[in-house]
């Protein structure tokens, strides 16, 4: 008890969270244009007839044209983030813009975007804006020189478990032994310079996945320890950097690798907001902080650690959640979202469904396309509870369209790492009589295949 | 700061290095698109279509000496040009992209069922333009095939109804955009195209690899699955519609033009030569090349086994589609589920292997 209330009373310079509320902040504007940018806002939100909603939020969906105004909220509060202006306003703004727009469709669900939920969220409780922010200048009260240490540990802990949970979910059989899936991936970049040719190379296959695997699972222990640091952040830019090369993985190895330069030491996120209020050209007085400790304390604060341990716990148990249900996690995906399960799987799929009148008992193929953009179909195809919402959409619209209690059917093949394509759903139910829940489905046909492992 | 600026000095040493090393040993190590490219465009694609060609100049100049002198022997001449030149068409129907897409060349070519009312008004007032939307279903095989085959009970009531100066030019208009299409998209290949199709040899999804690809996949679901099997043996309807088959009105064709669609897939997705033996790169050899095993088997032996098993069922069918619906539909069905079955491998198992995108799906993954 005694060491916890010692360790919250540590203190650290409040330049680091600093720097990272501003590198986080930018960051995410950048992002936020970049997605505009490329007009996927449109393609993506507006364009499509239907949306795959989360399970419990049902409500959350695109807007019509009103859903450029909640990218444009999102992009104006990532700004007054980075920069502290009416900070806690701005995190809170921020987090729940961005949170809507994540669960608008599951479509374009990345594990990057739940992990910029999560700091999100968190930051909204942190004292980002205590040093080098508007805020702070603003208002000489409110700005301070040392920060509790937690604030930032809190920040490298979740960062850890994304990290060490990816490297935990790639100790299976599949990734270590058939080194799938980058025996798939990895050939496709054979005009890559240089290493190109070396990429179909079997024991390449394999470097790359233990590689990989042993990464993940040490390399935020490698980023703690002051004597392998530097050496850590060149493996975590290598990385990155390669993982960019490789695959479309849009931001997201720049989010982890700006998110990496938390673990340096506080003179260098000093030194970085020096030469950017340097380049400003604002004199020193941004960087003197009326107060030198921010003390937190009272039943606010309580209430604020209540929160925020119920939410680190719920962070490490969560992903454990697949253990709950039968059958093989890659095969149903119950409990594979929202568990760092990144870039482990080469699934694809082919699903057709066909719709029975019931009382004519009549039926006839669904045309896909006439509902689902190519993305969505491709997504649906092979995700289980993608294709039930989908089969309550082709129900209620040909209910509409005059069919009586329309029956649902699909034909679903899908291959997994390689594996020849196997018949995914028991072709016999009628996906229109059953509800999602946090149940098992009981109509996907078994994987009969083992992979071992996490 | 300096020691980050070092950092980064030091990786890009450290890439550098790691470069100079592997260059001279494993260069010729890798898969050449550019060989696949060129068997598909010199050896498959661009005889498939000078083919096409020489067989719509024949239809051309058989409609000419029909409409000259409109008799039976002539119409029966002119239909026998008519199938030679359907079935040439199969070899190039899996290539819509570049010249031909722009032209929307398949739907011209081949959309049916044919619109009769259409044609029959297009006849009476001589007034229409061939290359607008509206007239897609009125030209064409299928419209060819209602103008020589389905006017009239028998071939003397055919050839009387060109007598007849809007029916002659009907005709004639509707071989002569058949001709200047065939002769646009050839011309097209031989005129530079190729050079750049050839030349567009990465893995984006403009590429020509996956363009080709997605094209050759979309052919054989859309048009030799769905058109020629699924939709007749009511597949995506409530009952099945007969009148849907291809060559509806010479009937006993439309088996020999799916078997002959299948040929071309089967050809093409190994590499074979049109029209000639010995064969080339592929999508058999692409597969083999990336090691795309499947169940301990190569997937590209699947996909071919599969092809014979189609040719197998597809050959219990009788010569007239409309015949086989009627009196034993679940033929039909069975040919529709085993071109399924090598549907499924193509634009799953295969596309997965090679990484090819289906179609334009953009946006991250991670």
């Amino acid at each position: 008890m005694n060491r916890i209330k010692n360790y919250l009373n540590t203190y650290s310079e409040a330049s680091t969270l600093a720097f990272f509320r501003l590198a986080f902040g930018f960051m995410m504007l950048f992002s936020l244009i970049r997605f505009a940018a490329y007009g996927w806002i449109e393609k993506f939100y507006i364009f499509p007839q239907y949306h795959f909603t989360y399970y419990g939020f049902d409500w959350v969906k695109p807007i019509g044209n009103y859903t450029y105004l909640v990218f444009l909220i999102c992009g104006i509060s990532a700004l007054f983030f980075a920069i502290g202006y009416k900070y806690k306003f701005s995190a809170v703004i921020f987090f729940l813009s961005f949170t809507f727009i994540e669960l608008m469709d599951k479509t374009t669900y990345l594990n990057h975007y739940y992990f910029i939920s999560i700091i999100a969220f968190v930051m909204i409780f942190l004292p980002a804006n205590a040093y080098f922010s508007v805020d702070a200048n603003q208002n000489r009260q409110k700005s301070f020189q040392k920060i509790p240490s937690w604030t930032i540990d809190i920040l490298k802990l979740l960062l850890g478990i994304v990290y060490f949970y990816a490297g935990l979910a790639k100790l299976n059989s599949d990734w270590l032994f058939k080194a799938m899936p980058l025996k798939i991936w990895l050939p496709n970049n054979l005009n890559f310079p240089v290493i190109g040719p070396l990429l179909n190379e079997n024991w390449v296959h394999f470097a790359f996945s233990w590689t990989g695997a042993v990464y993940d699972l040490t390399i935020v222990f490698l980023l703690l320890y002051k004597r392998t640091r530097i050496f850590a952040f060149i493996l975590v830019v290598v990385f990155h950097l390669l993982t960019k090369i490789l695959f479309p993985i849009g931001v997201f190895p720049y989010v982890m690798i700006v998110s990496s330069l938390l673990f340096f030491d506080s003179s260098f996120h000093q030194k970085s907001l020096e030469i950017i209020a340097k380049f400003f050209k604002s004199g020193k007085s941004v960087f003197s902080s009326a107060n030198d400790k921010l003390i937190m304390k009272g039943n606010f604060f309580k209430i604020k650690m209540g929160i925020l341990t119920a939410f680190v716990c719920f962070q490490l148990l969560f992903p454990f959640r697949y253990l709950c249900y039968p059958g093989e996690l890659f095969w149903t995906e119950e409990g594979f979202r929202f568990s760092w399960r990144v870039m482990l799987m080469e699934k694809a799929g082919y699903t057709q469904f066909t719709v029975t009148d019931a009382k004519t008992k009549k039926s006839f193929h669904v045309n896909n396309s006439h509902f689902l953009t190519a993305f969505q179909e491709k997504q649906m195809a092979f995700q289980p509870d993608f294709i039930l919402q989908y089969a309550h959409i082709l129900h209620d619209f040909y209910q509409k369209q005059g069919i009586n209690d329309p029956e649902v059917r699909a034909e679903s093949y899908v291959a997994l790492n390689g594996r020849l394509s196997k018949l995914y759903i028991d072709k016999t139910i009628d996906l229109a009589k059953d509800h999602e829940s946090f149940q098992h489905k009981t109509w996907l046909l078994p994987f009969q295949d083992d992979i071992k492992g996490f | 700061m300096k020691k980050i600026i070092a950092l980064f000095g030091f990786i890009a040493v450290l890439i550098a290095c790691s470069s100079s090393d592997n260059e001279g040993e494993v260069a010729n190590n890798n898969y050449d698109r550019t060989t696949l490219l060129t068997n598909w465009a010199d050896n498959i694609i661009i005889p498939a279509y000078e083919n096409y060609q020489s067989k719509v100049n024949t239809l051309s100049a058989e409609a000419a000496a029909f409409t000259a002198l409109p008799t039976v022997l002539n119409l029966q001449t002119l239909r026998v040009s008519w199938l030679e030149a359907y079935k040439a068409y199969q070899y190039v129907a899996l290539y819509n992209f570049g010249k031909a897409q722009d032209i929307s060349f398949k739907e011209i070519t081949n959309t049916y069922p044919a619109n009769i009312v259409g044609i029959d008004e297009n006849i009476a007032t001589g007034t229409y333009n061939l290359t607008l939307f509206p007239q897609y279903a009125r030209q064409g095989f299928p419209g060819l095939d209602y103008l020589i085959n389905g006017l009239g009970a028998n071939d003397t009531e055919i050839a009387a109804l060109y007598a007849t100066a809007n029916h002659k030019n009907y005709l004639s208009a509707v071989v002569a955009k058949m001709k200047s299409n065939a002769d646009a998209i050839v011309a097209d290949w031989n005129g530079g195209y190729r050079e750049s199709y050839i030349s567009n040899n990465g893995t984006s999804v403009s590429s020509s690899v996956s363009k080709t690809t997605n094209s050759f996949v979309k052919s054989f679901e859309r048009d030799i699955r769905s058109g020629k099997v699924g939709f007749p043996a009511g597949m995506f309807s409530e009952a099945p519609r007969p009148t849907d088959v291809e060559a509806y009105y010479k009937k006993d064709v439309s088996k020999v033009l799916l078997a002959t669609s299948v040929a071309a897939a089967k050809e093409f997705f190994n590499g074979k030569y049109f029209n000639a033996s010995g064969s080339g790169e592929g999508l058999k050899s692409y597969l083999d090349y990336v090691n795309a095993v499947r169940d301990g088997q190569k997937l590209s032996d699947i996909i071919n086994t599969q092809f014979a098993l189609v040719e197998t069922t597809n050959n219990l069918l009788n010569d007239n589609f409309i015949t086989q619906i009627n009196t034993d539909n679940q033929k039909m069905i069975n040919a529709y589920t085993t071109m399924q079955q090598n549907l499924i491998y193509l634009k799953l198992d295969m596309m997965q292997a090679l990484n090819i995108t289906i179609d334009y799906v953009d946006g991250d993954g991670d």
